[in-house]
């Protein structure tokens, strides 16, 4: 598989200490980005938005990845998010069917995009959680989690690989399964 | 097993697939988890698939099924579940199967073995031919001695 677009990170950071407070408070952030630089960044944008915190009077401590415990397994996960519609901010919650977090994420950003025209800048993920299969609320998820699910498939054309493509065929392909 | 229409393959927990795209085409899986519409988890401990979410897209249905294999099936039971029934052996005597088989051994043929194939096979055409000069001729005769005998 390749790299995913996105990995999950754990971002602390605090003000930088100062005669008032000598121990300023730690804050701590998972964020999802494409590298920890981009993470540090997405961090001091949600701390600025947040606490009256700033990257110029603050410092970062620790920055983290981190990895999926399972994720050679299906869970669901449910995604709250805030987002700039062209009219309005709106708050929603969304169900995603997926191996990591990561990967729900992604498809997350990618789903707002398609629905909402909504583009990553006007998209926020406030939480990611899984969720079990009594708890799932979305119709759409809700039906893949039948018991003993099966359907057919319908109409495919079995693509060659790329290399081998050819422009024309001589036989008309069979789609029926 | 339930049947939808006249599809006669679903996809279902269970069900033999031949991966027929990326650096494992040609391999057989097994579906083990339903993602979504588009996606299934599938798993080939004894034929050198990892476990991975893959698109339909890229595989194609057998007609096999490992019948009561449960959701989410773990490496050492779905392989001893695939040994159980030998599904892998009853894919392989399937006329299919031995179409691909044979496709790759004569991709993987030298240009020496290509010769030697085309000798081979006008080897056993004549063989043939002559069994049938041999029949025409004896033939006509045998029958009549059968219809002697009669």
């Amino acid at each position: 598989m390749s790299a995913a677009r996105l990995n999950e990170y754990q971002v602390v950071g605090r003000k930088l200490p100062s005669e008032q407070e000598p121990v300023p408070k730690l804050f701590r952030m998972r964020l999802f980005a494409p590298n920890d630089v981009v993470a540090k960044s997405r961090f001091w944008y949600f701390l600025k938005k947040l606490r009256k915190v700033k990257k110029a009077a603050g410092e970062i401590v620790s920055v983290n990845q981190i990895f999926e415990k399972r994720p050679e397994q299906i869970k669901n996960y449910g995604i709250w998010l805030r987002y700039d519609s062209r009219s309005g901010t709106h708050n929603m919650y969304k169900e995603y069917r997926e191996m990591t977090r990561c990967e729900a994420v992604v498809s997350c950003y990618q789903d707002m995009a398609a629905r909402h025209r909504a583009r990553f800048r006007s998209v926020q993920i406030i939480r990611v959680a899984e969720v079990s299969d009594a708890d799932v609320r979305r119709p759409y998820i809700k039906q893949l989690l039948t018991p003993k699910l099966a359907f057919p498939l319908p109409h495919r054309v079995i693509r060659a690989q790329k290399g081998n493509r050819a422009l024309f065929s001589a036989k008309r392909p069979s789609t029926y399964y | 097993m339930l049947h939808q229409g006249s599809f006669q393959r679903q996809v279902e927990v269970g069900r033999l697939v031949l991966i027929n795209y990326g650096k494992d085409s040609g391999k057989l899986a097994v579906i083990v988890d339903i993602v979504d519409h588009s996606r299934a988890l599938i798993d080939g401990p004894t034929t050198g698939v990892s476990r991975q979410a893959f698109a339909y897209r890229r595989l194609t249905l057998t007609p096999f099924v490992i019948k009561d294999l449960p959701r989410a099936a773990g490496k050492t039971a779905l392989a001893k579940a695939l040994e159980k029934n030998d599904t892998i052996g009853a894919w392989n005597k399937t006329s299919w199967a031995q179409k691909l088989s044979g496709r790759v051994a004569r991709a993987g043929l030298s240009d020496f073995d290509r010769f030697k194939l085309k000798k081979f096979k006008s080897q056993v055409k004549t063989i043939d031919m002559r069994k049938k000069e041999r029949r025409a001729a004896v033939g006509p005769a045998l029958a009549q001695l059968k219809k002697q005998q009669a």
